[in-house]
């Protein structure tokens, strides 16, 4: 059966792309949970932000270390990759590094791909070393223990776990030695397996090989449950996201209804509702669950991949404050992931579970300890804003539950009677020019 | 002080059939705090310098519901800022100044789809304009050689990204301009945004005006500078936190040049 090695591959593949599409589908349809928000304008401008932002990666190198680092990965990933369309050839039709047959430009390609993948593993040693050993305050929060923790970690290791695997692949395939073109790299490691018969060596070989696109698919696959889930949907998440100027915050339009009727002389209060709107809910201002976000926010909460820069330059917690604009993304892809089961168990219907975003996961003192200063939004690479969650669930507390704490109801009473945050008449307001 | 202050209201404006260059939107804090009043005045005297044609609305201003919005509070903001346009569209404005970056955000960004369409401008941008126009012309030499920090105000920084406007102005000064660590747009915030200047701050280990006079007391400087009337307040209170009142000025940028200016 001389063609066992090529079902089973094609059979992996299915397996790997099949179970990965499945979760994508999964993930759309949990982002569609979210309430429609029109952003259809400024394509030329979206477009630019993402192949500057998110492509060019021109947030990221604001932090130098970090930013170079992850450019290599960034890079190395992208490239790399390349190869891996080799192997699919190669695995599915029995046959052996196929392009080689390009010469001299293989060569160049390949070595490239080693000395990338030689960077690639330094930087992640850095990273390592950061997150382990130095301890970077923003990578120890109290959000990240446990999953989180373990999570950043599994990454780092399956990503040095492949390109070792690419290094040995390549340095125990005795035919590609002897072509000596593109083993910049692996030349130098192939003499540590000198000692073995040929036949080991492609047994090592192949066994690379094999785990290699193995581990590439179950890496795949890892991505819905990690939020390493970025690499994909950094790229729409910066296309979507706000490009009016950061102080700007929507007006809702359901509250500027109520007001233009409430403002309007002519308007009847005791009118009888018109013709079919008595079915009609009043909509919700404000947001004390996923549901309730926009599909933006949602999509931002999935591709938050907790570097923490956010956190590291809120003034609330650099004060010490519970709030953590990280922890308000994590919190709202959790509880979106837990909707999303609840509807998986319910037969496509959402069952209420007596719980929600707010409280269950964010708590109201987190929420007030917020500046709305911007800098979570300034810093975010890939142009997350946890402010807007943190404001829409101050609406929905303020609006819906009149739970805002005792000092602000003082301060928006104030501004009612008297059109000054303070208790001052409003005839007074001039009387500083003669003082 | 050498002559009284000219402010002429909208009405009297209107009155006689005038429209001025600029509306000076004062603002809650600017009409009503000791402090801030300062600040409108310093302002008010830069523009009579100027010989500006600027009016105030006076009595038939009301706060602008931006910090109901930050609480939010979208009703009370809405009805705030629909009153507000009603007012500023009879009057025909066009063009409007002010010494809070939280009504230059508010009027400038939240105004427009609900009404109201204005030219808004952040006092340090109108008296950047004035002095590269040639009405106003700085001379003093009042703080030359004095060490200035800058606290970038959110709302004009991040929200609207304006660094450079009250740095231009601030070197016409003479003085010596010192940045701290976190500026421009990694400036740390003064603590008061997001209604937070109303209520008490949540549990922590720190006030975070404490932790931004820390960043400010890095330059050493003689004078930390402002651009908005809260953050004023809390740095003004974070100087005295550190028992450095004595050594240390929280000052406008209005009230520099007009100091500077002997106005």
């Amino acid at each position: 059966m001389p063609y066992i090695p090529n079902i089973l591959f094609a059979l992996a593949l299915i397996i790997g792309i099949g179970y990965f599409a499945r979760n994508v589908k999964k993930l759309i349809r949990n982002i569609k949970l979210g309430r429609d928000v029109d952003v259809s304008d400024n394509k030329a401008q979206r477009l630019k932000n993402m192949l500057k932002i998110a492509f060019g990666q021109s947030k990221m190198v604001r932090r130098p270390i970090a930013g170079i680092l992850h450019a290599i990965v960034y890079v190395g990933f992208i490239i790399i990759n390349l190869e891996v369309l080799e192997i699919i050839i190669d695995g599915l039709f029995g046959t052996h590094r196929i392009f080689s047959s390009m010469g001299t430009f293989y060569g160049v390609l390949i070595g490239a791909f080693e000395i990338l993948s030689i960077l690639v593993i330094i930087s992640i040693a850095v990273f390592w070393i950061r997150r382990n050993v130095v301890k970077l305050k923003r990578f120890w929060n109290s959000e990240m223990t446990s999953w989180p923790k373990s999570d950043a970690n599994y990454i780092l290791y399956f990503e040095i776990i492949l390109m070792t695997l690419f290094l040995t692949m390549n340095a125990t395939d005795l035919a590609f030695q002897q072509m000596n073109s593109g083993n910049i790299i692996s030349q130098y490691i192939a003499p540590w397996f000198s000692a073995m018969s040929e036949a080991t060596l492609h047994i090592i070989e192949r066994a690379a090989w094999w785990v290699h696109i193995l581990g590439i698919l179950v890496f795949l696959n890892y991505l819905y449950f990690s939020k390493h889930l970025h690499i994909i949907l950094a790229f729409p998440n910066v296309f979507y996201a706000s490009i009016k100027p950061n102080g700007q915050f929507n007006n809702l339009a359901s509250v500027t209804k109520e007001v233009q009727l409430m403002m309007d002389p002519n308007a009847d209060p005791f009118a009888a509702p018109a013709e079919g709107a008595e079915d009609e809910v009043p909509e919700k201002f404000g947001a004390s669950d996923v549901q309730d976000l926009n599909w933006v926010q949602l999509l931002s909460a999935y591709t938050c991949t907790e570097c923490g820069r956010c956190t590291s330059s809120c003034p609330a917690n650099l004060t010490g404050k519970q709030l953590s604009p990280r922890k308000i993304m994590m919190d709202t892809r959790d509880r979106l992931e837990e909707v999303g089961k609840n509807i998986d168990a319910n037969n496509g219907e959402f069952k209420d579970d007596g719980k929600q975003l707010l409280g269950d996961y964010i708590t109201h003192e987190e929420l007030w300890a917020c500046t709305t200063c911007n800098a979570c939004v300034e810093e975010c690479p890939v142009s997350i804003n946890p402010l807007s969650i943190i404001l829409d669930m101050r609406r929905y507390l303020v609006m819906e539950q009149s739970a805002a704490p005792t000092e602000l109801n003082n301060m928006m009473s104030n501004i009612e009677n008297n059109g000054a945050p303070w208790p001052y008449n409003q005839m007074d307001r001039l009387n500083w020019k003669d003082e | 002080m050498s002559e009284a202050l000219q402010v002429p209201t909208m009405a009297e404006f209107m009155a006689q059939g005038k429209q001025p260059e600029v509306l000076f939107w004062v603002g809650s804090a600017g009409s009503f705090d000791d402090r801030a009043k300062k600040i409108t005045k310093a302002f008010v005297k830069i523009l009579n310098k100027a010989h500006v044609e600027f009016a105030v609305l006076g009595t038939e201003e009301s706060c602008t519901g931006d910090i109901a919005k930050r609480a939010g509070n979208e009703f009370l903001f809405q009805m705030q800022a629909m009153m507000n346009i009603e007012v500023l569209n009879a009057y025909e404005i066009k063009k409007i100044v002010t010494c809070d970056p939280h009504s230059y955000n508010c009027l400038k960004n939240e105004y427009p789809s609900l009404g109201g369409k204005y030219e808004v401008v952040h006092h340090t941008q109108y008296i950047q304009e004035l002095i590269t126009s040639g009405r106003l012309q700085i001379q003093g030499e009042f703080y030359k050689g004095k060490r200035i920090t800058f606290h970038d105000p959110c709302y004009l920084g991040r929200a609207n990204n304006e660094y450079d406007a009250p740095r231009e102005v601030l070197k016409s000064t003479k003085a010596s301009i010192f940045e701290m660590k976190r500026h421009k747009r990694t400036a740390l915030c003064c603590g008061a945004g997001g209604a937070q200047m109303f209520k008490e701050p949540e549990k922590g280990d720190m006030d975070v005006n404490v932790l931004r006079t820390q960043d400010a007391l890095e330059t050493n400087p003689n004078i930390i500078a402002t651009g908005c009337p809260y953050c004023n307040t809390m740095m003004t209170d974070g100087v005295k936190a550190k028992n450095k009142e004595t050594e240390i000025e929280v000052l406008d940028i209005a009230e520099l040049i007009a100091n500077s200016e002997e106005l």
